[in-house]
């Protein structure tokens, strides 16, 4: 089977544009990775498009309408926070399969302001506040509470973590925010959902990214020069857990993917020298440093505290900012990471390039539950 | 509109006599313990071996969370827990009757289950909610 390569790759910088639609936005990267890759629409054989809000919609094709309706197929997607990753997969499947030999993959989504999750729906009365909380800021700052439970881990610790974010996004000019956001301010913000406070919660923004993908023959032919290679792709559900359909598992599906990741890149963690993982709440990306074996189980409060993970560290994480500062429009941070990745490969981050970075690893998981991790080599 | 308290969930049982209970669903084959009716074990994946049972009144805290900022309308600050209760099964719900400070609140304390109205709830024809909740035992 033929290696795929990502040959252009590219984001819009993220914000908030009320008076833009999701095709409009998406468009935008879409174009952004077309002239990347050196390629016009007409050369794409095929597309995929990730978006939630939109799912019902034809996002991708009203993209087409924007851009160049040249009758491909396109499959829109939606797979919660995995949903970028998703469409990206599924291009990359589309090559490794043999079907196409270039296929466009963009990720685009447009986000009120607010709390997500736990609003509630079905019959009789609301239950958010009656049987717990649904809300994202208080599933994850449960399941951040397991590893203090486990561990030991404090609040300290997990706000460390969106300073850590906060300061590499004061490096990325497409980040949301580029703010310098000290441990103080992080742990005086209001607390939302313990021990998650309001500076420690992903930041709703609009935001697109997109890639082009290629066979190694097209690769071959356009010139190699900036071609990023996909190593391996992984994407998985909730495997059984005890507690698993009551407090949604992000570990268990995540070291599923994990491994499988690792298995087809033919790497270990150890190997890799930068991840963009999903820092959907600071509580998040402390488990993820285990779930992803960048450290030993109980290790993860030593990582942040040493500062392994932070840029110049052992293998920094979240270099862009993370979902935290950079911010998180659902259906495109799966491609936003896989953009950052390339970009440290290619050499082209600038102030924030992690040195030398050959092997980088993506990661994104969406409650209900879905993982993509994505391994990318430089060439 | 009912004269009496409708349940908030499904695996909440109102029986005529007696006390209400939570209402698991186990597997005969494998133990798994599961919410709401079902006919097919997502663990071990065995057909129809489902079987309800009565849930225990007691458990130890697993997880929480103290939730200071929810939708409108909503009372906060209140814990957000969740239970593995004796005997199988885990549930999610509100601890109450205990200071929502995650300083005084002990991960593998004993709680028991509480029924009570659900917060003064009602649905669209003007029906008043049976809830659970969590206390310390």
């Amino acid at each position: 089977m033929s290696d795929v390569y990502v040959l252009g790759v590219d984001m819009i910088k993220f914000g908030r544009f009320p008076d833009r639609t999701v095709p409009n936005i998406g468009a935008e990267a879409a174009l952004m990775a077309l002239d990347d890759a050196g390629l016009t629409i007409k050369d794409m054989q095929a597309m995929y498009c990730g978006n939630l809000g939109q799912a019902n919609a034809m996002v991708g094709q009203r993209i087409l309408q924007e851009i160049g309706q040249t009758g491909i197929p396109v499959v829109n997607c939606a797979n919660a926070c995995a949903t970028g990753a998703t469409a990206f997969r599924e291009a990359w499947m589309s090559i490794k399969a043999g079907i196409y030999d270039v296929v466009l993959a963009v990720g685009v989504e447009q986000m009120g302001k607010g709390l997500l999750g736990g609003a509630g729906g079905g019959d009789g009365i609301p239950k958010e506040g009656l049987l717990g909380s649904g809300t994202m800021p208080c599933v994850f700052a449960e399941a951040g509470m397991e590893h203090s439970k486990d561990h030991g881990t404090t609040f300290e610790q997990f706000a460390k973590i969106s300073v850590k974010n906060h300061h590499h996004s004061t490096m990325n000019p497409k980040a949301m925010y580029q703010i310098e956001t000290p441990l103080d301010v992080v742990m005086n913000a209001e607390m939302i959902s313990y021990p998650n406070t309001k500076l420690m919660c992903s930041v709703n923004v609009d935001g697109s990214a997109a890639a082009v993908l290629v066979s190694e023959k097209k690769a071959k032919e356009l010139g190699m020069g900036r071609a990023v290679r996909v190593k391996a792709s992984a994407l998985a559900s909730d495997p059984y857990t005890d507690r698993d359909l009551v407090m949604p598992d992000v570990n268990a599906c995540t070291r599923l993917a994990a491994e499988q990741a690792y298995e087809m890149a033919g790497v270990g963690p150890e190997d890799i020298n930068l991840v963009e993982l999903h820092d959907c709440f600071a509580t998040a990306e402390m488990l993820h440093y285990e779930n992803l074996g960048l450290c030993k189980d109980g290790e993860a409060g030593k990582m942040i505290d040493e500062g392994h993970v932070e840029l110049g560290g052992k293998v920094p994480v979240n270099v862009s900012g993370g979902l935290l500062s950079k911010g998180h429009p659902l259906g495109a941070t799966g491609i936003a990471n896989i953009y950052e990745v390339c970009t440290h490969l290619r050499g082209e981050a600038g102030e924030r390039q992690v040195e030398g970075a050959k092997l980088g690893m993506t990661h994104v998981i969406g409650l209900g539950t879905a993982c993509g991790i994505h391994i990318l080599e430089k060439v | 509109m009912s004269d009496k308290s409708l349940p908030a969930v499904s695996y909440l049982k109102i029986p005529d006599e007696g006390n209400p209970y939570l209402e698991g669903h186990k597997c005969e084959n494998c133990g798994a313990v599961f919410l709401g009716e079902r006919s097919v074990c997502s663990k071990c994946f065995s057909r129809d071996k489902m079987s309800a049972v009565k849930l225990q009144e007691t458990g130890v805290l697993h997880s929480f969370s103290v939730v200071y900022r929810s939708f409108p309308g909503i009372d906060v600050p209140y814990v957000s827990a969740i239970v593995d209760l004796d005997g199988g099964g885990t549930v999610k719900g509100n601890l109450i009757n205990i200071e929502p400070d995650p300083e005084k609140i002990d991960f593998g304390m004993k709680v028991k289950l509480t029924y009570q109205d659900a917060l003064g709830r009602k649905d669209k024809e003007g029906n008043s909610y049976l809830s659970y909740f969590f206390e310390p035992a």
